[in-house]
């Protein structure tokens, strides 16, 4: 040992000056550890000293410590739990994101080959290493800085490199390491770097080496999360948020009986006294939005490596447990929205099947009408899915409710046949959507007049009656330019949003009023679904330019069928407008409002405005105005 | 290999009511369960299983859930390695203090430096990391290796063997399968009739090292050395 022993680590350090070689120090290190014991502690307590130092190291003490580190490695099997547990919880206790590549080196290496020396140590070791996934709250800053950055890939690579060291020498261990991690998940309460850091390392596993055994936990664990943000954001933050816009209010008060229901005071709250409740401001849907660009981005990467169907069927598993089940889920649907965007031949109509499935099962009827819901706003939403496939999938809508007519006699009874009732919405919403890009198409079109659409809606059980108001007349409006069908009885809703029967189908969920893929409200997250998304505004209804159409029926009949369908139209149609919206991104959100399906109760309307078009379709997310109404 | 067996067993699964409709699916589920993890009932790690239902009635546990007790038979493999047994399994690492190797693909164990007999020496040949026996040329470990080793402990909770090359019937696979049937046909008899036995490993073990005498010599030596350091650790 050193003459000078000023401090405990001069001793090391001294010993590599006079160039120990790599074994003598592993046996100096052992004999440190088997004293121990022996009650002589002084060479340990000097080991202990290196671990601890953190703050600022000088190149000295940074080489002092990777030589201990490599010497322990060396030593392992010497290190008792019980008698070195000190230098053991000061080990698990460091944090990667203190040091640079070398002692990072030296610290996987150690964990590691404690990892597989004893089955004592995997738990402690994944446990820091999962620790790790997330910096400590000093380098919080840091992270916005390029060299932040720099760390942030070293400790990341470190960290995923030796999970995979060990799970290649414990084989079980990755068990181990997803109950650790999902166990350890930050809360939503955490602060979005962190929590997003701690998701961008979950997802870099389901990617990685171990992805094939931990892969789908780990997707469903984050999908878990978006839904549990998405929760904490309530309905009303959303309704305020968009009345306080100052467009448009709904016009919830020709409703009947007002004072039960408390999902409508908020909307009933006059415009003025909202404070503006910007939604860019709140927390939570700040993180969600980043988690969700996260999830998109690993989604991007996925069908990159081609390996997004593989996903996606984990995707689909997590959906039915906790999206679809989840009370009226806001945001974390889009993530299957955009995985189904980026595939939609295989992911887009597995979707779609598996709703259509899911509706006509034999699960619990809020199951099912909430299947159905998801996919009326899937089909009517998604650019991507064929008329001819929208097509495909409504007729086995109009079958299933058309059997159930038959089988079913009496008359309305909202309660009982719910299920039905929401099947019928559920075709009349997509119809609202696609109708025109149907009959455009011959064989479409001969195809939907063989629906036997008119004789479930004139059933007994008479749907119309029952159905939200608002998508009853825009499809009754649809229907008859389109000649599809018309209906003898007038139908006077007085520009109603709902109806006392339409919510007593819906019942205490009021699933007569939700529409999953109405626009998403998260900014960046938006960006992803846009280019994929039908707006309600660029919607082609049948009636829109009757003028044209009475003239020139033929001509346009027959550029859709030279264009296959009338998507290609939508496409530039929807292209033209975002460039106009990227000019200004203030008016973003405005336009935004302008593109979603709204009641139509414009202040213009209100006032005796002539636009008596009555085109109100509900929102529930979003009241707000179309652009004809302005 | 040793630490396999096969176990008829009587079982009872307890199902939830709720799987009522399917009380084969759910059975297998509550043995899938079970697999890959130590039981103390089977004193072993559940690895396979067959099931057969005997018989349609269940008796219903009285309870605020009526599960029912379906009564099974069923034949489990398993694994159970005790101290003293003699494992193979598959070197994935290997460096101057320990051989790492997994057995059946799914418990891992570790030979430390001091459970090496002093025969083997730590080289590195063209890059590579092995151990040589420097009593025979041929007799390497190395990565990509099947070892046969001695059982020291187990670790039921992560399936981790703690194992000892020190027995002179331990090292390479193919090497020794080779030599011991080189030796003496006493030799491969025994090693026949140990393969044929599932227990009583002890006594067999040492008449492996008394009918090969160059081998009972250094694993005596060997033995006392280990038990020496030991010691010494505890």
């Amino acid at each position: 040992m050193g003459v000078e022993l000023a401090t405990g680590k001069a001793g090391f350090a001294e010993m590599e000056d006079v160039n120990f070689s790599d074994s003598e120090l592993i046996y100096h290190v052992r004999d440190a550890l088997r004293l121990v014991p022996l009650g002589d502690t002084d060479n340990y307590n000097q080991l202990i000293g290196v671990m601890h130092h953190t703050e600022r190291l000088t190149p000295g003490e940074v080489a002092l410590l990777v030589t201990s580190l490599k010497a322990l490695s060396g030593a392992v099997s010497y290190i008792d739990i019980v008698h070195h547990w000190s230098l053991l919880s000061s080990i698990f206790g460091m944090s990667m994101w203190n040091y640079g590549p070398d002692v990072m080196d030296a610290l996987v290496e150690l964990i590691i080959s404690l990892a597989a020396s004893s089955g004592k140590y995997v738990d402690s070791c994944l446990h820091m290493l999962v620790s790790n996934f997330m910096p400590p709250p000093s380098f919080l800053e840091l992270l916005k800085h390029p060299h932040g950055i720099a760390r942030k890939d070293q400790v990341l690579y470190h960290v995923h490199s030796a999970l995979r060291d060990i799970a290649d020498l414990v084989p079980l261990a990755p068990l181990k390491l997803q109950d650790i991690i999902t166990q350890r998940m930050p809360n939503i309460f955490t602060k979005e770097p962190l929590i997003v850091l701690y998701a961008e390392n979950m997802l870099r596993l389901e990617s990685g080496a171990l992805g094939e055994v931990i892969g789908s936990m780990m997707l469903i664990a984050v999908v878990d999360r978006l839904i549990d943000l998405d929760v904490e954001i309530g309905w009303d933050e959303i309704l305020q948020d968009d009345s306080s816009k100052g467009i448009f209010e709904m016009e919830l008060e020709d409703v009947e009986g007002t004072a039960d229901d408390t999902e409508k005071d908020s909307d009933e709250l006059p415009i003025e006294c909202l404070s503006r409740k910007n939604f860019a401001g709140n927390i939570v849907a700040e993180k969600l939005d980043s988690l969700m660009v996260l999830t998109f981005e690993h989604l991007n990467s996925c069908i990159e490596g081609g390996r997004l169907i593989q996903v996606f069927e984990t995707l689909l598993q997590s959906f039915q447990k906790t999206v679809l089940t989840a009370y009226k889920s806001k945001f974390a649907q889009f993530v299957m929205f955009y995985a189904c965007s980026l595939d939609p031949e295989n992911c887009g109509v597995r979707f779609a099947k598996m709703l259509a499935d899911i509706f006509m099962g034999i699960q619990s009827p809020l199951h099912r009408m909430s299947a159905v819901a998801y996919l009326a706003s899937y089909l009517s939403r998604a650019k991507f899915l064929s008329a001819s496939f929208v097509a495909i999938i409504l007729e086995r809508l109009v079958n299933w409710c058309f059997n159930y007519c038959q089988i079913q006699d009496g008359d309305i009874n909202p309660e009982a046949h719910r299920v039905f009732y929401s099947g019928c919405q559920a075709i009349m919403y997509v119809l609202c959507f696609r109708m025109r890009s149907m009959i455009c198409v011959p064989h479409l079109k001969s195809r939907l007049l063989l629906m036997p659409i008119e004789t479930i809606l004139k059933h007994p059980l008479n749907p119309l009656k029952v159905c939200l108001p608002s998508i009853v007349e825009e499809f009754l409006r649809q229907a008859k330019a389109a000649r599809l069908f018309t209906v003898s009885e007038t139908f006077v809703f007085n520009d109603l949003l709902e109806s006392e029967l339409s919510r007593a189908f819906g019942g205490m969920e009021r699933l007569d009023m939700f529409f999953p893929f109405d626009p998403c409200l998260l900014k960046i997250s938006d960006r992803f679904i846009r280019p994929n998304f039908v707006y309600w505004s660029l919607v082609r209804t049948s009636y829109d330019d009757d003028d044209e159409e009475s003239s020139s029926d033929e001509d346009i009949a027959q550029n859709y069928v030279a264009g296959g369908n009338r998507e290609n139209i939508a496409d530039d149609e929807i292209a033209g407008s975002f460039e106009e919206h990227e000019i200004d991104l203030d008016e973003f959100d405005y336009s935004l409002n302008k593109m979603s399906i709204t009641p139509k109760n414009s202040l213009k309307y209100r006032f005796g405005g002539e636009l008596r078009r009555p085109m109100q379709m509900p929102s529930r997310i979003r009241p707000s105005t179309s652009p004809e109404s302005l | 290999m040793e630490g396999l067996k096969v176990s008829d067993a009587n079982l009872v699964v307890y199902v939830h009511p709720s799987k009522s409709k399917k009380v084969s699916e759910a059975i297998l589920r509550e043995l899938g369960s079970l697999l890959f993890k130590f039981s103390e009932t089977f004193d072993g790690v559940l690895l396979a299983y067959d099931v057969n239902i005997l018989s349609e009635v269940a008796k219903i546990l009285p309870g605020i859930h009526p599960y029912f007790g379906v009564r099974l038979k069923a034949k489990l493999l398993l694994f159970y390695p005790k101290p003293d047994m003699i494992l193979e399994g598959k070197v994935v690492k290997l460096g101057q203090q320990s051989i790492h190797v997994i057995v059946l693909g799914f418990s891992s164990a570790i030979i430390t430096e001091e459970d090496i007999r002093e025969e083997f020496i730590y080289k590195v040949k063209h890059g590579q990391e092995v151990f040589a026996s420097t009593s025979y040329k041929q007799h390497k470990i190395k990565v990509g290796t099947i070892i046969r080793f001695l059982v020291k402990s187990f670790d039921e909770e992560i399936l981790h063997v703690s194992g000892s090359l020190v027995p002179a019937n331990t090292g390479c696979t193919d090497w020794l399968d080779k030599n011991l049937e080189d030796w003496s046909h006493t030799n491969r008899s025994t090693k026949k009739q140990r393969e044929s036995e599932g227990r009583g490993e002890m006594e067999e073990h040492d008449k492996v090292t008394v009918d090969g005498k160059t081998f009972s010599l250094n694993t005596e030596h060997q033995i006392k050395k280990s038990k020496r350091r030991r010691s010494e650790d505890s």
